[in-house]
């Protein structure tokens, strides 16, 4: 078992736990996007960042990757984590400002509005449709393909691949491809109507 | 007779199978093919026993190989910072505009590609342009499109 | 060339080259640098090779291709020994003249000869040029008595002696030791302690017992280029480096991962360690000493993102070139989960004269926290571009004035712009900026590899800053949001901004931004993306309120912001300019004055460049 210290709290986790993992455990909430139990994690959302002081020096880090560690200091809720992740959602909106999940995301956490230029991808590129064809469905028949901006989910040469069984894992796994937010507002504006975080917790957003 | 081995086969015989020889072979297949065609990718793939996913990644994560033939006269731009301060996006643009194209991209009667890169190491002359590895010095846009419109008038373009 | 089994048979060897040589009373050392390469140097090399054959001077004068000399700005650059004449800007005409007069006879060219830019008066020697002499080369100044593809160069240079004292008189932690009192720091960029990384790796278990040392020659910032011509003008500087550090950390294998870019590099590289081999200085009990280690060459694909430790390690795997979370750190799991010690070329380089000198001689030089040289590439607006190698501590002004001759063209500083995409723009009052690591940081750039691009007047920051976020947009591998999705959104707000489209707001949503790309990024790339813009702003925040509140790019660069006239005045009506215009925007007579229709000019400036009369006005 390891000591460490979360949001002031002093806890006990088993050696092989991450932050996330730990966290989650004693009902302490730490968004996330890209991040499946059961699948490698990756830490590409970023949504999960916590922030850690060690040595008297504080850094912002991914906690779905970061294994517990003996006498760490850890802070889900911090201002800095709270701009963090604000941003990175306001960021994830531009891409996909129709996606329920992102809207209630954003109802959550305080994002009122989009200050970018919006343009919808309809993908967030959390590679967990990839993860789960590799790792779970063990066909790997979608990959990553291109760089930067430029990245998006595949197949080879953009034509059906052999390996693919139509098993619609993908599907089920994405948190965006799902019916786009049916709240009062227009396509690509924010709803915020889901203000009621008791609610949201009771009924979460993916049917 | 004997048959001709094709690129892929000779670039697997010459690195081997392991996959770190993956990159090296790539690069070895385009420079026969002037591109990678799907079909050699393909046979990569299963000689190297790696999955198409993972080989269709890489050729299309890194920026020296291409899935779309190449012309035959490469055009390359170089877009270091010491060239931008020397006006290499003018530069750029008079090239795109001679020859019609973005960069990136091939003409139609494939006989130009036109490709930025990002330092050649010969800042003192910047900004530079190579014409079929042929170093062109202190480019303007004036002085491209003049030698640009020299090797079209050879090829009986435009 | 038979295998050398100790120090004792390397000194023979190397007293054999020496009494070789002494037959030559002239050497000719003729650069091949990069920026003499792309003029010619190769035709000049053969032509100077052939006059010296046919002149029957074979015997007597050695003809040598080299690495880079380093003033790239008088290249073709050749250099006589023993006199240590210094010729500029020689071409295939001088070759005769060269050979006949120079080499012959010992007659000096006045025209090829560099002049004091003080009273114009023609400089002989190579030590004397300023250019030269304000610096500090104890890396470069090597280069030109090495042809880079015959190891018997470097020998006689007094080459891989540092690793026989290495091998024989020294133990691994003292060879970490040595490395950690001269205070090596990483030349790559970060500039972390050498010598801690060393120690990570060397405690680091290696369950099959191999661990690895890797070069990184994956030199992407635009602009630099002065680990290209370290390694190929003296690729057995560098592999010494790494035999020496793969003895103290224990390592079995090496790779030196090259950018693909770099053909040349890589094919010097493969001589030499070839030849390396052949002797006896890689592979199997190197000089006798019982030790193992050999060292591979891998290839890039073209990717920036490579230069990061771990998309470089994923690369030479053979998967993207994607970093991955650090928590584990590749000292302990790196290249195929074993313990990797990775260091820049420069950084390697640096290891044979700190245990050639020891490390107390080695931090004379440089400053107290910054010890020993470091190479930049002065480019951009300067006079005398090219590779400069100073102690850590000289100032900017130093560097950019007294060794780069000042800005080109007489005009006005306004920022050097040094740490490529992940550094930042200093203006003129921060110009004696001492160049160390730390001094760098506190004003909000960074030492970078060593690309340092002087900037005057004609430059807009505000596009600087644009392009550096669209490089990165290009290079960014595209795995977290703060980077991928934060890049894109920062280059749509420049690019509103250069097009006249940009708000106030705008201007702080971009420091918003930049804090957290800053603070979540997966890797440096991401980190340090907002640099270049927080350092423009920092700096130069009127120019953006300029751009945003009066339409207005001082500098004449962004093409929305500005316009072209012609002063009908000053025209002659003389046509060239409308000839000239690529999109038929210029109407006017023969011998009238002619006009710039607006709505149809591309502002390509290609009328001002043609213009003899000075009658075109950018505004």
């Amino acid at each position: 078992m390891v000591k460490l210290i979360i949001d002031s709290q002093s806890v006990e986790a088993e050696e092989t736990w991450t932050v996330l993992e730990a966290a989650r455990y004693y009902g302490i909430d730490i968004p996330s996007l890209c991040y499946y139990e059961g699948l490698t994690p990756t830490s590409s959302c970023r949504l999960c960042v916590v922030e850690v002081i060690r040595g008297g020096r504080s850094r912002l880090t991914a906690s779905c990757s970061l294994p517990v560690q003996e006498g760490i200091e850890v802070r889900t809720n911090s201002e800095r984590v709270r701009k963090a992740r604000k941003m990175i959602i306001e960021l994830l909106l531009a891409s996909c400002p129709n996606s329920r999940t992102l809207q209630c995301l954003a109802s959550k956490y305080g994002v009122t509005k989009i200050r970018f230029r919006p343009e919808d991808r309809g993908c967030i590129l959390c590679g967990l449709c990839v993860r789960m064809c590799e790792e779970q469905m063990q066909a790997g028949a979608i990959g990553f393909v291109y760089r930067g901006v430029n990245r998006e989910v595949a197949m080879p040469f953009h034509t059906k691949h052999d390996a693919c069984r139509e098993c619609g894992a993908c599907l089920f796994i994405c948190p965006v491809c799902e019916m786009p937010c049916q709240g009062p507002m227009q396509p690509g504006q924010l709803c915020n109507a889901c203000l009621d975080t008791v609610q949201l917790e009771a009924f979460p957003c993916k049917d | 007779m004997k048959k001709d081995l094709s690129p892929e086969i000779k670039a697997v015989e010459k690195y081997g199978t392991d996959r770190t020889c993956l990159i090296p072979i790539l690069h070895e297949v385009q420079k026969e093919y002037r591109y990678l065609p799907e079909k050699a990718l393909r046979n990569i793939a299963a000689m190297l026993d790696i999955s198409l996913v993972d080989v269709y990644g890489v050729a299309t994560y890194f920026r020296a190989f291409s899935l779309e033939p190449k012309g035959k006269h490469l055009v390359t731009c170089c877009m270091g910072t010491a060239c931008h301060v020397r006006n290499s996006p003018g530069v750029l643009e008079e090239a795109k505009r001679t020859l019609g194209i973005d960069a990136g991209e091939t003409t139609d009667d494939m006989l130009f590609s036109l490709e930025t890169v990002n330092c050649l190491g010969a800042c003192a002359l910047g900004p530079i342009v190579v014409i079929d590895n042929e170093y062109h010095g202190e480019m303007t846009p004036a002085k491209v499109k003049k030698i640009l419109k020299e090797v079209e008038k050879q090829e009986g373009r435009g | 060339m038979a295998k050398i089994k100790s120090p004792a048979m390397l000194e023979e060897y190397r007293n054999e080259i020496l009494r070789k040589r002494k037959y030559y009373f002239r050497t000719i050392s003729l650069c091949g640098g990069p920026g003499c390469h792309a003029q010619h140097c190769d035709e000049i090399y053969e032509a100077v090779k052939k006059a010296v054959e046919e002149n029957g001077l074979s015997e007597n004068v050695e003809v040598k291709k080299t690495g880079c000399h380093g003033f790239c700005e008088m290249g073709p650059i050749a250099v006589i020994q023993p006199e240590g004449i210094f010729y500029k800007k020689i071409s295939l005409d001088d070759v005769s003249d060269i050979v006949n007069r120079t080499l012959g006879k010992g007659e000096l060219i006045k025209e090829l000869l560099y002049p004091d830019p003080e009273n114009g008066k023609p400089i002989t020697k190579e030590s004397r040029v300023p250019f030269y002499a304000k610096q500090k080369r104890l890396l470069m100044s090597m280069n030109e008595y090495i042809d880079p593809c015959k190891i018997e160069d470097y020998i006689a240079q007094g080459g891989y002696s540092a690793l026989c004292k290495a091998l024989f008189e020294m133990e691994p932690m003292e060879i970490i030791e040595e490395v950690d009192k001269a205070g090596l720091r990483g030349r790559g960029g970060a500039g972390f302690p050498t010598a801690s990384k060393w120690r990570a790796c060397r405690k680091a278990i290696a369950r099959d017992g191999i661990k690895y040392v890797l070069c990184n020659a994956d030199e992407g910032d635009p602009g630099a280029y002065m680990d290209r011509s370290l390694l190929e003008g003296n690729p057995h500087l560098v592999l010494e480096g790494m035999i020496i550090g793969a003895y103290g950390i224990g390592a079995t294998e090496g790779y030196i991962y090259v950018r693909h870019e770099y053909p040349l590099t890589v094919s010097n590289l493969l001589v030499a360690i070839d030849q390396a081999r052949k002797v006896g200085l890689l592979g199997k009990n190197i000089l006798g000493s019982g030790f193992d280690f050999d060292i591979k060459v891998s290839i890039g694909g073209g990717a920036f993102v490579c230069g990061e430790s771990t998309a470089l390690m994923a690369s030479i795997e053979g998967r993207i070139g994607e970093p991955r979370v650090k928590h584990i750190h590749t000292a302990e799991k790196g290249l195929f989960n074993r313990p990797t010690n990775l260091n820049n070329v420069e950084t390697w380089a640096n290891v044979p004269l700190i245990i050639n000198q020891g490390a107390g001689k080695y931090r004379k030089v440089g400053t107290k926290t910054s010890t020993g040289t470091k190479i930049f590439s002065l480019v951009g607006s300067v006079n005398n571009t090219g590779l400069v190698e100073v102690p850590m501590g000289m100032t900017l002004r130093e560097i950019i004035f007294d060794i780069g001759g000042g800005v080109k063209g007489g005009r006005t500083f306004k920022a050097v712009q040094t740490g490529g995409p992940s550094g930042g723009c200093i203006p003129e009052s921060l110009l004696d900026t001492p160049v160390d690591f730390d001094a760098l940081y506190d004003v909000g750039s960074m030492m970078g590899s060593g690309g340092m691009i002087v900037m005057d007047e004609t430059t807009c920051m505000v596009d600087i800053a644009r392009y550096f976020v669209d490089f990165l947009c290009d290079e960014s591998c595209g795995k977290c949001v703060p980077c991928r999705e934060g890049l894109k959104q920062m280059l749509y707000i420049l690019e509103d901004i250069t097009e006249g489209r940009g708000t106030l707001e705008q201007l702080e949503l971009l420091k918003e931004l930049a804090g957290v790309m800053r603070d979540t990024s997966l890797c440096g790339l991401g980190q340090t993306a907002a640099n270049p813009v927080l350092s423009t702003i920092r700096y130069f925040e009127d120019e953006y309120v300029d751009h945003i509140k009066k339409m207005k790019c001082r500098a004449g660069v962004c093409k929305a912001l500005i316009a072209f006239s012609i002063n009908a005045k000053k025209c002659t009506g003389c046509m060239r300019c409308r000839k000239a215009c690529p999109v038929g925007a210029i109407k006017g007579k023969k011998k009238e004055p002619h006009t710039i229709q607006a709505e149809k000019c591309e502002k390509c400036g290609i009328c001002l460049e043609v213009c003899e009369y000075g009658a075109v006005v950018r505004k």
